[in-house]
């Protein structure tokens, strides 16, 4: 069921929906040109060229992976295929995480803090001016930041490329195929950082 | 115009909990049972609803050292309630930084003809609402986020059904309309015509709409996310069941596999009793909850 957009094939992008704003990105992938498609099994995940894991409570998603045997599926899928995950995604994709420790899928060589900036009160919407990489692949120009209850990327490993900076710490970064923003791109009108992501796939 | 980068930031919150269980605690023990159980947050308040019920008396926002007590054992958002129109309960709450306010029915209303001007807080307010005009004028006080009133502490499912069903049908309806009949309709709704236009273009809320009141079951929670809800509150249904933490894991399940007839069933397996229920057409009109607000 290819959906055809511009006379070729369109990437089918999976959005793991277990809970968090998915609707918001399935909506951003759609904008930015691609077929997404909920993805709540390890069934769902064999459909897909790529994975979104949204922001939401990476607590909560955590508890649904394991109770539905999502675990090893995930990671598997992380091997071969690109993931991009926003908020509550880069905590799961990263390979350490603080305040509190928990569990994680080291795609990327990564630690992050939760909950960096503070309560929902501390959460922000920001100008941010990626790197000349950034804007040299995806378009010119300020990307509006949406920071709610954000992580903070504390380490970033050799193999990382930051594409993106705020207050001096990286909130848009790649690491081969992956990619993984602490904002939310999905909950503005640019399409630029998900375009960015289907290039990958 | 309330869509302002403020009024963003404070949706932005809630649409992070969508697809999630948000439960009621009244203390840290019970928080970190929820979070275990994978809630996406929790909501703190003095007593559940049907022990506020039961008890009587005035239901006033939780203490302050029960708060902090349970915003220091979890690390999922903590949501606390105030009473209606209690804008100081509601600063002292944004002062101890929730992350959410509910100005909520199922504590004993402050004020019986205004709501919190919500747009002056930082913080983010859910509020109650029964139908789409009370939703439009809460939404229109600078609520971020509405929930489907039902009938709290009653652990029965059909006002939250009746609720859910009414706002989407209200929704559904102003799209097919012409733009002097929405003008009309606005009157009708006793709601601002800029949000009744916004709702008809695009058929939803401008905010998420979550459900309240009556859930108990896996079912239940499943029910009422068909019928257009995007994420669930569960009050006493949780605490008062045999089982909190499998019964708090399988309504998080149901939650996220509502469509799914085959997990539904595994997750109701095994649940121990739930919380008793009541006839809400055998209570007292002054017993009912969801006619507080206006």
């Amino acid at each position: 069921m290819a959906a055809i957009a511009n006379g070729r094939k369109s990437k089918r992008v999976g959005i793991l929906a277990l809970q968090g704003d998915f609707d918001a990105h399935a909506k951003a992938i759609t904008r930015a040109g691609g077929t997404a498609v909920e993805v709540r099994t390890a069934e769902g995940l064999k459909s897909v060229d790529g994975l979104v894991i949204p922001g939401g409570e990476s607590t909560t998603m955590l508890k649904l992976l394991n109770i539905m045997n999502l675990v090893e599926p995930l990671a598997e899928f992380a091997r071969t295929k690109p993931v991009f995950g926003t908020c509550a995604g880069v905590i799961l994709l990263a390979n350490k995480v603080l305040s509190p420790s928990q569990q994680c899928f080291e795609v990327l060589d990564l630690t992050v803090e939760r909950n960096a900036y503070g309560r929902q009160i501390d959460s922000r919407v920001a100008n941010i001016s990626p790197g000349p990489d950034f804007q040299n692949r995806a378009g010119v120009g300020d990307v509006e930041a949406v920071f709610i209850r954000a992580p903070i990327i504390r380490r970033v490993g050799p193999g990382v490329k930051v594409l993106a900076e705020y207050a001096g710490d990286p909130v848009l970064v790649e690491q081969g195929m992956h990619l993984a923003a602490t904002f939310h791109p999905e909950l503005t009108d640019d399409t630029r950082v998900h375009k960015l992501f289907l290039s990958k796939i | 115009m309330i869509f302002t980068e403020d009024f963003r930031l404070k949706v932005g919150l809630a649409e992070m909990l969508k697809g999630g269980v948000i439960m009621d605690v009244v203390n840290a023990e019970q928080a970190v049972i929820a979070e275990k159980a994978g809630a996406c947050a929790v909501m703190a308040l003095e007593r559940v609803p049907s022990d506020i019920r039961k008890e009587g008396g005035v239901a006033r926002m939780s203490p302050i050292s029960k708060m902090r007590e349970i915003m220091a054992s979890v690390t999922i958002p903590v949501m606390a309630k105030a009473r209606i129109g209690h804008f100081s309960e509601a600063r002292i709450l944004e002062a101890m930084g929730v992350d959410y306010i509910d100005e909520s029915e199922v504590l004993t209303p402050a004020d019986e003809e205004h709501h919190i001007s919500k747009r002056d807080y930082k913080v983010p307010f859910v509020c109650g609402a029964r139908n789409l005009g009370e939703a439009l004028r809460r939404i229109a006080e600078g609520a971020a986020m509405i929930r489907t009133k039902g009938e709290a502490g009653s652990g029965n499912i059909v006002e939250a059904v009746r609720h859910m069903r009414t706002i989407v049908r209200e929704m559904r309806q102003l799209t097919v309309l012409g733009k002097e009949e929405l003008v009309h309709e606005a009157k009708i709704l006793q709601a601002p015509l800029e949000l009744v236009e916004w709702v008809a273009e695009h058929g939803k809320l401008p905010t998420p709409n979550f459900s309240a009141g009556g859930i108990a079951t896996p079912a239940d929670a499943a029910l009422v996310m068909h019928l257009g809800a995007e994420a669930v509150f569960v009050g006493s249904g949780i605490f008062k069941s045999e089982d909190p933490a499998a019964r708090a894991r399988a309504i998080v399940m149901a939650t996220t596999y509502y469509k799914d007839p085959h997990k539904l069933l595994e997750a109701s397996e095994d649940l121990g009793g739930a919380m008793p229920g009541l006839e809400i057409s055998k209570m007292a009109e002054s017993e009912l909850m969801q006619t507080r607000g206006w």
